[in-house]
């Protein structure tokens, strides 16, 4: 039986966005809000320890607006068994490092309620930020041993054994428990929810934690506990220099595609 | 936060099982030049590995000022807690002002455990740096919302301003064979029970094939247009003549048609190659999130609209199917293969 806790984050749906043709900003009206598709990978290896360990329990927790209250229902369907919300004004404007650092002060205090933690999963990256910075941020401030990259994970009985990716291809690493592991993209899907569980999930209560439950330095909290600040946004730059190639037939095209990179010395 | 002792910009110069050092961290000296000349200080590699004097050698031809190295073999396979000590403790001996690393897999693993470590900023995958002229201060460009938006991101107030860098995203320069440049060696204790990962296994194919996309030079794409599995068949034959990787986009690998380990974009790697030949690829925003730093971009789509004209140095409004063939013909017998 292990104890599970697997942190998840709820995002705009990135394949929705658009970006106002005139204005060049984001529009973020009507983009639908999903569960980080990383971190259902992460539920997903939590799963797979639960389906062969029936005893174990896995605990969720998402730091967000009250509206992230729907992501953690979301999971809670799919194999979450408790789920906790990190909420508060005094956290918005936080990066990397301000967000790791408040969801070790909630894992701390979660941990009191729910026991000590033999695994921590957490998706790769979230894709609205992709740093993949929280994760590892989140193991230094527990003192935690990191795994990242894990496509799968074996829970033995004194150490999780990962299977990583890496640029070459993969690894098998052992590490002990208490860990942290972030997960990317496995060869499998995530499971779906029953309909049943997620008629439960929807009258399940979520735990909400504000600054005031944590044991928290808010002055490492927020925008001012940010070291690293936004300067601009600006849209990226669409190529106006390229060459179109359409010719009257697919070969005359091919042919002037060949012309055209070999006079450049592409090919 | 480490105390900064100095301007100057270190370059971590990552190394692999034999040694050498791989290519993105000499992209980094490459780049790191410049900036480190702008900031006033000296351009440092750090070497960290087991027996890399090769590394060091190529520090010192990409352009480094100074190099420090440890060396031993507790570096000889990349552990988080190994090498996270071991850069803390140079940070802290030393002060730099910045520090680029590559962010491959170990680079994206290190990064974010150093910089937490050191209560300090970190601004992931940047595709431009620069110096900030009013502030001086090392100003990070990178993309967000899966390259809907680019940030330009400061570290005001932290030291050492630390920042990873895909591998690709800036090029190599010319190799100074021959120069050399003073290198100190730090030792680093490092106790069997501090490593608290364990590497079992290396598995190095990936069903049967390597497929290395980030050091690819040439990458030919297939997407949802190549049709099927069996699509792939002339974008293995063009990448074949060309001595290509090949690639994919989401739509091909989530249909089954070719394996994840080509997929590019944004769940699947970041590349940025000489030349990437982008074949019934639309062009969502996730796949150009993965390969807009190419240097060179072909695209061939049936869509003329299709987004993937708008990062396409050369577009074909076309049949893959049709040109793919006759473009392998004509590079075929223009190498004297045919």
């Amino acid at each position: 039986m292990k104890n599970i806790l697997v942190c998840i984050k709820q995002v705009p749906d990135t394949t929705e966005i658009r970006i106002d043709p005139v204005k060049k900003t984001l529009i973020r009206d009507g983009v639908p809000s999903i569960v980080n598709p990383f971190d259902t990978y992460a539920l997903e290896l939590a799963a797979r320890i639960k389906d062969k360990e029936p005893g174990t329990k896995i605990t969720l927790i998402c730091m967000g607006p009250p509206q992230a209250e729907a992501a953690l229902k979301e999971c809670l369907a799919v194999g979450g068994d408790k789920a906790y919300l990190v909420s508060g004004r005094e956290f918005g404007g936080s990066d990397t490092l301000a967000t790791s650092y408040i969801i070790s002060c909630a894992i701390r205090k979660v941990r009191e309620l729910e026991g000590d933690f033999d695994i921590i999963f957490c998706g790769k990256q979230a894709i609205d930020g992709d740093t993949a910075q929280v994760g590892p941020e989140m193991a230094e401030h527990l003192g935690l041993p990191q795994v990242t990259y894990a496509v799968e994970a074996t829970a033995e009985e004194d150490r999780l054994v990962v299977k990583k990716e890496t640029e070459e291809g993969f690894e098998m690493v052992g590490v002990k428990y208490p860990c942290l592991i972030t997960v990317t993209k496995p060869s499998f899907e995530p499971r779906f929810p029953t309909i049943k569980a997620k008629l439960a999930a929807n009258r399940a209560k979520i735990n909400v934690l504000g600054a005031g439950d944590l044991d928290i330095d808010l002055s490492r909290a927020g925008l001012k506990g940010s070291p690293t600040k936004v300067k601009k946004t600006f849209t990226p730059e669409v190529k106006t220099t390229g060459v179109k190639i359409h010719e009257e037939t697919d070969e005359a095209s091919a042919e002037k595609l060949f012309a055209v990179l070999s006079d450049n010395k592409i090919i | 936060m480490a105390e900064v002792k100095n301007k100057n910009l270190w370059v971590f110069v990552e190394t692999d099982e034999k040694g050498n050092a791989k290519s993105v961290g000499l992209e980094l000296l490459t780049v790191g030049r410049g900036l480190a000349d702008k900031q006033g200080g000296a351009l440092v590699g750090i070497v960290i590995g087991n027996k890399v004097d090769a590394a060091i050698a190529s520090a010192a031809e990409y352009g480094a000022d100074e190099v420090i190295a440890v060396d031993a073999p507790a570096f000889e396979h990349y552990s988080t807690d190994a090498y996270a000590k071991a850069l803390c403790t140079l940070v802290e001996k030393y002060g730099p002002t910045t520090i680029l690393i590559g962010a491959t897999n170990n680079g994206r693993d290190l990064g974010p455990r150093v910089s937490c470590r050191l209560q300090t900023g970190l601004t992931a995958d940047c595709t431009a740096l620069d110096v900030d002229e009013e502030s001086g201060n090392m100003a990070w460009t990178r993309p967000a919302f899966g390259g809907n938006l680019m940030a330009t991101i400061l570290c005001p107030d932290h030291r050492p301003q630390m920042g990873t860098v895909r591998p690709g995203v800036f090029k190599k320069g010319e190799p100074q064979t021959g120069r050399t440049c003073p290198v100190t060696r730090e030792t680093i204790e490092i106790a069997p029970d501090e490593i608290r990962t364990e590497l079992l296994e290396v598995i190095n194919e990936v069903a049967g094939e390597v497929v290395d996309l980030e050091n690819a030079d040439i990458i030919v794409s297939g997407g949802r247009g190549v049709g099927g599995p069996e699509g792939f068949a002339p974008i293995r034959e063009l990448a074949e003549v060309l001595g290509a990787t090949v690639g994919a986009s989401r739509a091909a690998v989530d249909s089954g048609w070719i394996s994840h380990a080509h997929q590019v974009g944004q769940t699947g790697k970041t590349v940025g190659p000489k030349l990437y030949i982008a074949c019934g690829i639309s062009g969502a925003i996730q796949h150009l999130a993965g390969m807009s730093s190419s240097k060179v971009i072909v695209a061939i789509n049936k869509d003329p609209d299709a987004p993937i004209f708008n990062v396409a140095d050369y577009g074909v409004v076309g049949d893959l199917h049709v040109v793919l063939p006759i473009l392998t013909e004509k590079i075929k017998k223009a190498k004297g293969l045919a």
